[in-house]
């Protein structure tokens, strides 16, 4: 038959062992009994948890925030597979993480990789305590997945660069000290990724910015557009390198798409499911609920695999983007099974608590194969994982 | 991934490369059994892997041996190697000597049981049993049976039970069994019950399952690379590239469900770990044969091409030893008897 050889490169390499883990994860189920903050079971769904700054500044006094990031900049040099324990006990509790969650996951590695000294120095420690939140500035009313096409344009001027454009679906832009902007810095040219540049913009101190909020359509208040118009960011706001901003996003993204925020976004919902029918289950009940949590275990496995690669120091950009396009999909699905399960119309104001959670959780489904790289992006990542293209 | 299952696997690796070629395959397909290939497999030490090195075996590590099996399925093994490597585990765990040749093991279907009673010094089997792999084949055949509540593990001859023919959609032997008060050639007390064995048969039929899924998949990728229609090959569509993707995604999960199993079967047969490999490649099993199919077109529905030899196991193996309900059904019950505020602690102790 084939030679599997030819797909190496699919490979997920077992998670590593990590009995040092539980020790860790011990102390983050007691941290969580003592300071979860009590509020509706509803609260926070589709967002990570919610935004919450003082549950960041705790977790961040705790050591949990920048965790694999050297001492020098207030990390604490502890492994991915640490890290990894801490993000998925604080999703599966559904503890309020996404203030901090983008500077942690993606803007605080961006700013080691690529970032100046200076920048270093003064914006990962306060990430680290937990004080200084992140939003992306990539997509735009005409570039979602086509991000090379972004039109927002930083024109140099004496001292920097003046900005105007629009940023659009910009997730807690309303509530982030800093955005990673990524604008057009020069032409196109012969390849369609070059002339791009991030900066780091300080959405407080930046004259000539504008948020509005974009209601979603469950009435919450998550995206904003937001409009530079004639916005000077000094030379220093350089991200990077001037011109390399396809590249240094393109890494920025491996990280967006592998972490078990990509399979967890409905396990509320899978907890008052069992909740709801577990004094008497149905043998179809059963059956369902045994499909998903087979589905969670593997999900999970792969996704401690691509954080044990990371940890090895592997590039598993092909893994990634599958874990997230298999995750994604069995989020999708639980309250598509919930609900022919309960049989009850789902309804946000209900004091049942599932019939609740149902509601949230289907309304906020489209969002989890939109995020972070559409599902045909996804897949498109994958077939040229395979040869195809 | 220790050492030695990189070794074995390699090693493996070109032994199946060697005996599995499409001549054999097809052969086997029609009713042949493949006596070189089994020369070798006996030879390599693999059909005796979970045999104890004292009790004449080959003495593999259970992770080790079991990860022979993801090989076998890649490359279609016509051969009962699973089954005669189950029934070693099963003899040896209850002190009784592994005759030579290919042997299987009854009950296979979850449902039934065989009794056991006393017959002097010697048992007596009664029972039937039905879809039991290869039996027409092997020599003699593993007997787990239950004689008031206790578990016995006897070898009971071919010759000494009365043999129905029949197939899976592999074309694979799977025959029914009447034993009538069959007579053993060994019996012992088994330390383990009929859910371990069953459990360790579905661990070997998600093993082999993402096996034949890895291959699959390399077969479909290779054909759409292959393969040109409107002036370019048919892997450059998006259409098709979008269901390659899915393909890749569910031959990654199967593997790594199957990985978990393995490694938890090692420890311990009840683990979720079990049912949830058996879930998830049997699952996997059934979109990852629509997928390929599809992308092959009419050449991969033929008898001609090769894909069938790996589709048509898919089809077989994801209902034996437990289909994906009956093991969803388990895991669920337990899920649910454990409690809504257990279940996230369930999920991360199954490592």
């Amino acid at each position: 038959m084939a030679n599997p050889n030819d797909l190496s490169s699919l490979r997920f390499e077992p998670p590593p062992p990590f009995a040092a883990g539980e020790a860790l994860r011990g102390e983050v189920r007691e941290f969580l009994a003592a300071h979860l903050p009590k509020r509706a079971v509803t609260q926070g769904l589709g967002s990570w948890g919610g935004f919450d700054p003082e549950f960041s500044r705790k977790m961040g006094a705790r050591g949990w925030i920048g965790m694999t990031w050297p001492k020098r900049y207030g990390g604490h040099e502890r492994s991915a597979l640490e890290r990894y324990v801490v993000l998925e006990e604080m999703l599966a509790a559904g503890a309020p993480v996404i203030a901090h969650w983008i500077a942690d996951r993606q803007s605080g590695p961006v700013i080691l990789r690529v970032g100046s000294e200076q920048q270093r120095q003064t914006i990962l420690p306060r990430i680290v305590a937990g004080e200084c939140f992140f939003c992306i500035g990539m997509s735009e009313p005409d570039s979602g997945s086509d991000l090379a096409s972004v039109r927002t344009r930083a024109t140099a001027v004496p001292g920097g660069f003046r900005v105007n454009g629009t940023k659009l679906w910009t997730s807690n832009a309303h509530r982030a000290n800093y955005m990673i902007l990524l604008a057009r810095t020069g032409d196109k040219g012969e390849q369609r990724h070059a002339g791009l540049t991030q900066f780091l913009v300080d959405l407080q101190a930046t004259e000539g910015i504008a948020i509005r909020p974009v209601y979603n359509l469950s009435g919450e208040h998550h995206f904003n557009e937001v409009v530079f118009q004639d916005a000077f960011l000094p030379d220093d706001c350089v991200l990077g390198t001037v011109g390399e901003g396809w590249k240094q996003v393109s890494g920025e993204l491996a990280f967006e798409r592998s972490g078990p925020e990509r399979f967890l976004s409905a396990f509320r919902l899978l907890v008052e499911l069992t909740r709801a029918l577990q004094a008497n289950p149905s043998e179809r009940a059963q059956i369902a609920l045994g499909r998903i949590v087979a589905h969670l275990y593997t999900l999970r496995r792969l996704s401690r695999s691509v954080a044990g690669m990371l940890q090895a120091g592997a590039n598993p950009a092909l893994q990634a983007a599958l874990v997230k396009d298999l995750g994604t999909t069995l989020e999708q699905e639980i309250p598509e099974i919930a609900r022919q399960l309960l049989d009850e119309e789902p309804d946000r104001d209900s004091a049942r608590d599932v019939v609740a959670v149902l509601a949230h959780t289907m309304m906020n489904a489209p969002s989890f194969s939109l995020r972070g790289g559409t599902r045909e992006i996804l897949r498109g990542i994958i077939a040229r994982g395979l040869g195809l293209r | 991934m220790s050492e030695t299952r990189d070794l074995v696997r390699e090693a493996a690796e070109r032994l199946f490369e060697k005996h599995c070629g499409a001549d054999i395959l097809r052969r086997a397909d029609a009713g042949e059994f493949p006596q070189v290939l089994w020369r070798a497999l006996a030879d390599a030490g693999y059909a005796a892997a979970l045999v104890p090195e004292s009790a004449g075996g080959a003495g593999l590590e259970m992770a080790d041996a079991l990860t022979l099996l993801i090989s076998a399925g890649r490359h279609a093994v016509p051969a009962p190697l699973a089954e005669t490597m189950l029934a070693g585990w099963l003899l040896s765990g209850a002190g009784l000597a592994i005759p030579e040749g290919p042997i299987t093991v009854a009950p296979v279907r979850t449902g039934e049981r065989l009794s056991a009673r006393p017959d002097g010094k010697a048992w007596r089997i009664e029972g039937r049993a039905t879809r039991v792999p290869w039996a027409g084949q092997c020599g003699a055949i593993a007997v787990l049976a239950e004689s008031d509540g206790r578990s016995v593990v006897a070898l009971v001859a071919a010759a000494d039970c009365t043999l129905g023919k029949g197939h899976n959609v592999a074309g694979e032997p799977r025959e029914e069994l009447v034993f009538s008060g069959a007579k053993t050639l060994q019996a012992g007390a088994s330390p383990v019950g009929i859910d371990a064995l069953h459990a360790l048969g579905a661990v070997m039929r998600s093993a082999q399952m993402a096996g034949a899924l890895q291959s699959v998949l390399a077969t479909t990728v290779q054909y759409a690379n292959e393969r040109v229609q409107f002036g370019r090959p048919i892997g450059g569509f998006q259409a098709v590239q979008q269901n390659l993707a899915l393909l890749a995604g569910q031959s990654a999960a199967a593997t790594a469900a199957a990985e978990a199993a393995i490694e938890a079967a090692a420890r311990d047969l009840a683990s979720p770990a079990v049912a949830a490999a058996k879930i998830r490649t049997g699952e996997a099993a059934g979109i990852g044969a629509a997928i390929a199919h599809q992308v092959h077109g009419a050449i991969g529905f033929t008898q001609e091409h090769r894909l069938h030899y790996s589709t048509r196991r898919l089809w077989s193996w994801r209902d034996e030893f437990g289909n994906e309900a009956y093991w969803a059904r388990r895991l669920g019950s337990a899920v649910a008897e454990a409690g809504a505020d257990r279940l996230w602690h369930a999920i991360t102790a199954a490592g």
